[in-house]
């Protein structure tokens, strides 16, 4: 059944309004170094009713190439997403910075190349981060999990300022059993990762990471959340080094728990 | 990166006192501003903004109109536009000037563009005596320093160290209080405006329907620059032409809301030449520098002219953790942030100072509060393709290209890849600490490896 179904990055798209097998893109830094991101997403998801895909030859979305400064390398990696999720109709993914990337950079990486930039256009639709797929598509808040404990959550910039995901996290982690949501002050600043700028720039990524975390502390909270792996790496990264009692969790993760 | 003041980071992320400086001090910025435009205060911010930048881009596009339009109205009250290629032209102009007149001193206010020409080092060589009555502008003068900040220029001193310079500079007895330094920089700044020859300010906007430079300030000191001394320059860059005064409206409301959460500066004042026949107060001449410096070779690149937009409100730079961190110092030139990073490089050429379009984790707070919409993570991108670009055409970073090309090819073959990092995951952690390894780890603790990547779980998965 068809019918018009609205999505974030602009106007009326075309969707299934039934969608029961879902594809998931779980990236490369959750395929190689946080696998049971994917594993746990993929639970809450099957969990809902949800049959899953996973096309096996996807690897990255390009950002890396892309925020370094080579867009030609970052275009054959985006050719390459595009050519291996050509016929998902729904596709999950488990951060927001590389949904943005795929929803939000591909057309600039395309601008030369019309036929690419049309099919990146028509794939943004069914782009989804994790959570707002919950929340929008799924239209689920409640995924019957518990988990004890005080949680903080970490905006992530692409998703906060490119994605506009704000209270859809808060939303989902507010109906966990057991949990205690507490905001910390600096909840929108940056954790300094940056992709490559954490290595360029290794003092001053570090030092935001510190900032972030003494922000984190004043909450008291044992665990931050958030959607990016990559950012969830980079603090826990800092706080391992201080000797800190807090673990980084991502928000599939709080949600697979129970 | 090459280039980069690692050093001058290190120095300024690792001394506490300066760290709580810049911290607090934007802290305050970033807390006045967020009242100023809440929803409450002005329910039609964004639609101002969205505003702003259809000026700005309409003004860019049409610049030599409304230049023209400006000189005409200028000199239709009397005053003179003179038109500067380079610093050196105007202080050139201002030393011609100042020698046929006779003129011995000049009081400044604060102007980012005449910091940006090193005016009153180029002044000083000849003798004419430049000062600064901006109170943050007149504190860096004692101290030697550039501005630290668009808007604040001595953001990261504390109360203390001004004590401190005041009494090593002025001979005064040590006053921590800031209304009485304030006090003691008016005696002293009082006598120089009585007896300047010359006020030079800056302008936040040139009105090119009615010829009107347009200042705003908290001090009063460029309303007494401008009326006080017999001859008034204002120095301006030459995007800072608005077309109509209506447009003022869009503007003003939103320059003192972004810069420090006024809703209006204290002062702000219109000035289109001399004084006139039955008029009490203004100068007997008045001209208008407008300074190129390299804003023309931005012109033509229809992405990256958005960066003339800025209207110098220091937003950026407030809510930029990277500003917060390495303060403004460490930028190579006088506009520092996020602003300073997008348009030195621009300015200089990428080749100068390729390293600033990589300072930023894009984490895109800067384009969030720009209040003429300037899509500053946008052009950071950009600017950092035209660095590697530059880079491969000088034959230099090739081990990072080489590094990208390999890694693109991996990520298009994914059999290969995966059999690579399954067989790299086993031997991570006898890799040697070094290169981006090396720096990931100066800082923070690798995550620990996988047992299974998610693609042989779920290998395993479909096979069970």
């Amino acid at each position: 059944m068809i019918s018009v179904y609205p999505h974030p990055i602009g106007g009326h798209s075309l969707q299934l309004e039934f969608v029961a097998r879902v594809s998931l893109f779980v990236t490369c830094i959750v395929d190689q170094l946080f696998p049971r991101v994917g594993i746990a997403m993929a639970e809450v998801l099957e969990r809902l009713g949800y049959e899953i895909d996973f096309p096996e030859a996807q690897t990255c979305c390009g950002q890396p190439a892309f925020n370094s400064g080579y867009p030609g390398e970052a275009g054959k990696v985006a050719r390459h997403f595009l050519d291996v999720f050509r016929d998902a109709e729904c596709i999950v993914v488990p951060s927001g910075s590389c949904t943005s990337m795929i929803t939000h950079h591909y057309e600039d990486i395309f601008q030369q190349d019309s036929r690419r930039r049309e099919e990146a256009h028509r794939m943004a639709p069914r782009v989804w981060e994790f959570s707002r797929f919950l929340l929008e598509v799924a239209k689920v808040d409640d995924v019957g999990a518990r988990f004890d404990g005080v949680v903080t959550y970490h905006d992530s910039c692409h998703a906060l300022r490119e994605l506009r995901i704000k209270e859809g996290p808060r939303r989902l982690l507010g109906k966990v059993q057991g949990l205690t949501l507490r905001e910390m002050e600096a909840a929108e600043e940056c954790c300094g990762f940056g992709g490559t700028f954490s290595v360029k720039f290794p003092e001053v990524s570090g030092g935001m990471a510190r900032t972030k975390i003494d922000s984190i502390q004043k909450t008291e909270a044992g665990t931050v959340v958030s959607i990016d792996p990559s950012c969830l790496m980079q603090l826990q990264g800092v706080i391992d080094r201080a000797g800190l009692p807090i673990r980084t969790l991502h928000l599939a993760e709080v949600l697979a728990s129970r | 990166m090459q280039g980069t003041p690692t050093g001058g980071i290190q120095q300024t992320i690792g001394d506490p006192r300066l760290q709580l400086a810049i911290y607090s001090a934007t802290r305050r910025l970033i807390e006045h501003r967020a009242g100023a435009v809440g929803s409450e205060r002005l329910p039609d911010y964004q639609e101002l903004r969205t505003r702003a930048n259809q000026i700005k881009q309409h003004t860019i596009e049409h610049l030599d109109h409304y230049l023209e339009q400006f000189e005409s109205n200028v000199a239709a009250h009397g005053g003179k536009v003179v038109y500067c290629r380079t610093g050196e032209d105007v202080s050139d102009f201002v030393l011609g000037l100042a020698k046929e007149r006779k003129a011995h001193l000049i009081v400044k206010s604060k102007s980012m563009t005449t910091e940006e020409v090193h005016f009153n080092e180029r002044l000083e060589r000849h003798q004419l005596e430049t000062v600064e009555t901006d109170l943050g502008e007149y504190i860096l003068q004692l101290a030697h320093e550039r501005p630290y900040h668009i808007v604040a220029p001595a953001l990261h001193m504390t109360r203390y160290d001004v004590a401190e310079l005041f009494t090593k500079t002025l001979g005064v007895a040590k006053e921590v209080e800031p209304e009485k330094q304030t006090k003691i920089a008016r005696a002293t700044l009082r006598e120089k405006f009585l007896g300047a020859d010359i006020g030079v300010t800056g302008a936040n906007f040139l009105v090119a329907d009615s010829g009107a430079v347009v200042l705003v300030e908290n001090e009063g000191n460029a309303r007494l620059s401008t009326s006080a001394p017999k001859i008034h320059i204002a120095v301006a860059g030459i995007e800072k032409v608005i077309p109509r005064a209506q447009d003022l409206a869009v503007f003003l409301d939103l320059l003192g809301r972004s810069a420090t959460g006024q809703p209006l500066t204290v002062y702000t004042s219109f000035l289109s030449g001399p004084r006139r026949a039955g008029e009490l107060d203004g100068p007997d001449e008045f001209y208008v520098v407008l300074l190129d410096n390299g804003r023309t070779k931005l012109l033509k690149d229809p992405e990256k002219r958005q960066s003339l937009y800025c209207i110098r409100c220091g937003a950026c730079l407030n809510h930029c953790p990277v500003y917060r961190k390495i303060g403004g110092h460490n930028y190579p030139w006088v506009y520092s942030g996020p602003i300073g990073a997008i348009i030195t490089p621009q300015f200089h050429g990428v080749s100068e100072d390729g390293w600033l379009p990589f300072a930023s984790s894009l984490c895109g707070a800067c384009a969030e509060v720009c209040p003429v919409k300037i899509e500053i993570p946008k052009l950071l991108l950009k600017l950092r393709s035209e660095v590697t670009e530059a880079k491969r055409a000088q034959g230099s970073g090739g081990v990072e290209r080489f590094a990208f090309r390999v890694w693109a090819w991996l990520m298009t073959h994914p059999k290969t890849y995966l059999a690579l990092a399954r067989l790299g995951s086993k031997s991570a952690g006898l890799l040697p600490k070094v290169g981006p390894l090396g720096s990931w780890t100066s800082q923070r603790e690798l995550p620990p490896m996988a047992s299974q990547s998610f693609h042989r779980w779920w290998a395993q998965r479909r096979r069970s």
